[in-house]
């Protein structure tokens, strides 16, 4: 079982946290200024890179707090995790982590 | 079956003065039914062990062939003696496929071969099973002399240890070997005075009978302890059979050994071919003969000492070995007076007519590897080493690179995985020596990397010189080279897996190691191919042109490494303990009144209260007909609460709500919708304004965690901004919702402060007060029945009190408990949606009759923008109708298809028009009637439908989404 550094309480098992999909992808500003294509790709399409990703993590059976990671989609590592409202931490793509 | 006794009547032991048997005590005797044998074993002895002293040598048959299998190991790697064992206790249960090397014998057992295949026991499992967690600094895997030395060293250095062997014994494979010496003593001395000295440390746990079955992502391993299965019937009071360990260590050491190879010739599966390392085995550990007249076949160096005790027993035969010049181990052999054949291979061997081995077949095995000239022995054992496999699974299960190391020949670590250390013959090295300095690195080194630093002391040890390993893995047949000849070259014993099956494999166009496991299922069996992987590699890479093991590679290992029981995962999660049961304040009334009940989420609800005689459907249209002409009364506390707090309550709730709450009064609610931001329901319920900045949500029963989860988001991710706190208040109320045209006489007797004349107390309102028996209450007048109900809620502690201060007060008036079957049909009869039910994920409030929830005012609320969509423009958009079958008794399942008329008789496959997402009996209505979506349902009323499901299809009309008092006439109640 996997350890997730929640920036709040540190290393924690990951069956106490739940997954919410790509980090830094804003709610819009206003929604009704944007097309249905630009709508439609706010709500429907994310990156699905191979290697780091930025994703929203919760510590839901923990402290209950949203915050970042970054997270390589190969080896399944987490390299960082940072608060929500904090920029994405620049990590080289073979930095250490941990799995 | 019934097992050859070989010797019938001869005893295999040797005398303690020549070989003692370190693992049995031989005061102690234990007497055994094995394959309907009742035998007699010592304490300590396996069922194997048991079966070869008294010279039985024939397990199960094969599994597809059945051809006679015998003993072949003496440890976990055993593919053929597997057994279903019942135990002599009161309380037990058989258990089957276990490995007849790890079963140790106990009074009055029974155990019996099966041929491959388990047989589950038919009864449940009645005995305890329990799990732990540790947090070592320092996990040492295996307890032989490297995992002992590594165990020693990181503990003396200050680190916090745990030392697990799957043995009943110390010390590994070491254990009974003559002659050795540790820091001067003999072997038996250093185990036994380093095991003293690890359990007399507090800080170490030291466990036998104990396997590592699974490592997985930081460094968390599984293991499971088999703490009493080895005694007779004095288990202790309390203690469980089974524990599992949950693992979580800093640092581990991997100490797992090596498992010794077979090699692939013609009829290489005979009772009495035996691994080499098994015979030593059961001579050292159990003091056993494991036959009469042995010969040793071997591509190595390690089988010299066996050869060198058997000579000086009287039962070596000869040495073959594969290797046509000699090394320093057999040349000492030589000098020592044994015949060692070198240069050669076994090719064939003969059975008696017991199918038992009478006799093998030596051939020289030539330098462009032909076979020679052949000559023939009589044995009635042969003891084979095609060379060692490092254990190196629990690497590999995480991922751990493999390399295949020519010098060792076996795949070995290709690079140490983050804190990990390896010691012992799973680095590829045989020799004690080694295996003692590197044990004591290894240790230093992982305690070091936890902050407990120390100077490695290896314990001292010879280095026992290691000669060349032959690359031999399997002989040409001696019939030629069709691939019939090689039908009886056995790769993997447990599978019944032949050289043939894995040419038909390569013939069919495979050349992948994974392809050809899965087509041949080789290392699939209970072994998972611990003694045949190797080969079937090695098999390949002669078949295959230009592929050497390097380029075919091994697969990956997966856990658990040897088998493990379900039961034991299960831990104490069984039966009752399985998953967490909520009861509501008021569930023992419910009992009382002999209620039915059915889960909803984790909650137990009362489904409906049958009285005496009344079938459950008689019982459901009870209930419905006393909320409808009198008064009933329902548990509704399993609801979602969610407290929102803060001066931007409102403002929230407008953002997250389809609908305004901006201009909600305080002390009155709101019905609300939530939707993703996709514009799709996934929640609903009514939120009460308490006081200008607080609200009181309600949410589905089983939506409460999702919804507060939600809001949470929202709140923390976007709109941080905005004063609001949410708290779960699910658990602190209990209500009772009181529904019917009576429903006022009975509340009035409860509350007298309160005004509940209908100008005086609105629909949609709530009131706040202390109920006439002290109580504090909120009462709101909130209905999903259609008819006049107040929904009573009370601190929880007060559940049961007002439950019965409502029978009370309600007696009067027949006041009729209604389950969850009967509230369904109430609402359904109103349209009311059940969001799970009627939804499905992919529906708009819009799709379900509640186009007036959404705000057409708002700027922007989550889901508003979605609904420009072209998806949600569509008018064949699924849209939830009521559906009347044209016989009003017809009844048909919830989710059954709906199709039209014009569909109903066109060829296959057609498209639905729908689907049933509740059909029910209704009192009210007098017929049955059901809710279902429907493609563009709302502008189809009147139209058929047809459910093809049923023979012949029950025929539907499509009517308005509210079947019963559509106008709203019975809100008020009775005046
Ligand atoms: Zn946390």
């Amino acid at each position: 079982m996997m350890l997730i550094d929640c920036p709040h309480c540190g290393l924690r098992d990951e069956t106490e946290f739940e997954y919410g999909s790509q980090a830094h992808v804003p709610y819009p500003q206003d929604p009704q200024a944007l097309t249905n294509d630009e709508w439609a790709q706010w709500l429907y399409f994310r990156d699905n890179p191979m290697g780091l990703r930025a994703e929203r993590w919760v510590h839901l059976t923990g402290c209950r707090k949203w915050f970042n990671a970054v997270r390589d989609t190969v080896s399944y590592e987490f390299k960082a995790t940072y608060p929500v409202g904090t920029p994405r931490p620049n990590i080289p793509p073979h930095h250490g982590g941990i799995r | 079956m019934t097992p050859i006794a070989v010797t019938t009547g001869t005893s295999f032991r040797v005398p303690a003065a020549i070989a003692p048997g370190a693992a049995i005590n031989r005061d102690e005797t234990v007497e055994v039914t094995i394959d309907g044998h009742t035998m007699t074993a010592y304490r300590g002895d396996t069922v194997t062990s048991a079966l070869l002293a008294n010279g039985h040598r024939r397990v199960g048959d094969s599994i597809y062939l059945g051809r006679p299998r015998g003993v072949l190991a003496c440890g976990v790697e055993e593919p053929n003696s597997l057994l279903t064992v019942t135990r002599a206790k009161a309380e037990t249960i058989s258990e089957t496929m276990l490995i007849g090397p790890t079963v140790e014998v106990t009074n009055n057992m029974v155990a019996e071969h099966v041929q491959g295949i388990g047989k589950l026991a038919e009864t449940a499992d009645p005995e305890y099973y329990d799990y732990t967690y540790e947090h070592p600094d320092v996990l040492v895997v295996g307890a032989g002399p490297a995992g002992l030395a590594a165990a020693l060293q990181a503990s003396r250095a200050g680190a916090r240890v745990v030392i697990l062997d799957e043995r009943a014994t110390f010390g590994g494979n070491l254990v009974g070997t003559p002659d050795a010496v540790i820091d001067g003593k003999p072997v038996e001395t250093w185990i036994a005075e380093t095991v003293a000295e690890l359990q007399a440390n507090d800080d170490v746990t030291l466990l036998n009978r104990t396997t590592v079955f699974g490592g997985y992502e930081n460094n968390y391993f599984m293991a499971t302890q088999r703490r009493t299965d080895h005694l007779d019937d004095q288990v202790p009071f309390g203690v469980s059979r089974e524990r599992t360990l949950h693992l979580r260590a800093k640092q581990v050491v991997l100490a797992t050994g090596s498992h010794e190879r077979p090699i692939v010739f013609k009829n290489n599966d005979r009772p009495g071919i035996m691994l080499a390392s098994g015979i030593a085995g059961y001579l050292n550990r159990y003091g056993v003969l494991a036959g009469s007249s042995i010969a040793l076949l071997t591509t190595n160096d390690s089988v010299y000492l066996l050869a060198q005790q058997l000579a000086e027993l009287g039962h070596l035969v000869a040495v073959i070995d594969v290797r046509a010049d000699l090394s320093e181990a057999a040349l000492q052999a030589v000098a020592a007076g044994i015949d060692v054949i070198a240069g050669s291979v076994v090719c064939d061997t003969t059975a008696s007519d017991q199918g038992a081995l009478a006799g093998i077949t030596v051939a020289e095995y030539l330098a462009d590897g032909e076979l020679g000239a052949t000559r023939h022995f009589e044995v009635d054992t042969l003891g084979v080493s095609g060379g060692w496999s490092p254990v190196i699974h629990l690497h590999s299960q995480r991922q751990g690179k493999v390399v295949w190391d020519h010098e060792v020949q076996g795949f070995v670590i290709g690079q140490p995985r983050a804190d990990f250390h390896y010691a012992g013959s799973v680095t590829g090295s045989l020799s004690l020596g080694e295996a003692l300095a590197n044990g004591a690195n290894a240790g230093a080194a992982a305690a070091d990397a936890t902050g407990h630093f120390s100077f490695a002391t290896e314990p001292v040890a010879a280095a026992g010189h290691r000669g060349p390993v032959a690359a031999l893995r399997m002989v040409p047949s001696p019939d030629g080279e069709d691939q019939d000849a090689y039908a009886n070259h056995f790769v993997d014993l447990h599978r019944d897996q032949t050289v043939q099956d894995v040419l038909r494999a390569t013939g069919a166009g495979m050349s992948s190691v994974e392809h050809i496991k899965r087509y041949t299922s080789i290392s699939t069996g209970n072994d998972q191919g611990k003694t045949g992987a190797v080969n079937a590699i090695g098999v390949m890479s002669e078949i295959l042109d230009g592929h050497t093991m390097d380029d075919i590679g091994t697969t990956t290992f997966r856990a658990p490494y040897s088998p493990i029981s379900y039961v034991g995962l299960a831990g104490r999660q069984r039966g009752e303990l399985f998953d967490a049961l909520r009861k509501t304040a008021m569930d023992r009334a419910h009992e009382a009144l002999d209620a039915v009940f059915e889960m909803a989420g984790e909650w137990r609800r009362a489904s409906y209260y049958p009285r005496a005689g009344e079938t459950k459907a008689q019982a459901i249209r009870r209930e419905t007909i006393a909320a409808r002409n009198g008064v009933g009364m329902i548990d509704s506390s399993t609801l979602g609460k969610i407290e929102v707090r803060g001066k931007d309550s409102a403002e929230f709730l407008n953002r997250i709500y389809t609908n305004g709450f901006l201009k909600l009064k305080v002390g009155r609610g709101r019905y609300g919708v939530m939707t993703g931001v996709d514009g799709k329901v996934f929640d609903d319920g009514v939120t009460l304004r308490l006081a200008e900045d607080r609200f009181f949500m309600h949410t589905t029963s089983g939506g409460a965690q999702r919804v507060l989860n939600w809001l949470e988001n929202w709140h923390q991710t976007e709109w941080s901004h905005l004063d609001a706190t949410f708290t779960s208040v699910s658990e602190q109320f209990a209500t009772v919702a009181v529904s019917g045209p009576k429903a006022r006489r009975v509340v009035e007797q409860l509350a007298s402060d309160v005004d509940f004349a209908p100008e005086a107390f609105e629909f949609m309102e709530f009131r706040e007060t202390t109920l006439d028996n002290g109580i504090p209450a909120r009462i709101s007048r909130i209905s999903f029945t259609g008819e006049l109900s107040y929904e009573i809620a009370v601190p929880t502690q007060y559940g049961r009190a007002l439950w019965d201060a409502v029978a009370q007060a309600g007696a009067a008036y027949d006041i009729t408990p209604y389950g969850l079957e009967a509230q369904r049909i109430l609402r359904a009869e109103k349209g009311f949606v059940i969001v799970g039910q009627d939804t499905d994920g992919t529906n708009s409030p819009q799709d379900v009759g509640m186009d007036w929830v959404v705000s057409k005012i708002k700027q922007d609320f989550l889901g508003k923008r979605s609904y420009q969509l072209d998806d949600f423009l569509r008018d064949d958009r699924e849209e939830l109708v009521a559906i009347m079958a044209t016989d009003k008794n017809s009844m048909v399942r919830d989710g059954a298809a709906l199709v039209s008329a014009e569909d109903l008789d066109a060829p296959r496959p057609v498209s639905t028009s729908g689907h049933v997402t509740g059909y029910y009996d209704s009192a009210a209505l007098d017929r049955t009637f059901g809710l279902a979506l429907v493609r563009g349902g709302s502008k189809r009323i009147g139209e058929k439908l047809y459910a093809p499901a049923y023979d012949p299809p029950v025929e539907f009309e499509i009517t308005p989404l509210i079947s019963f008092d559509p106008e709203g006439t019975r809100r008020d109640g009775e005046r």
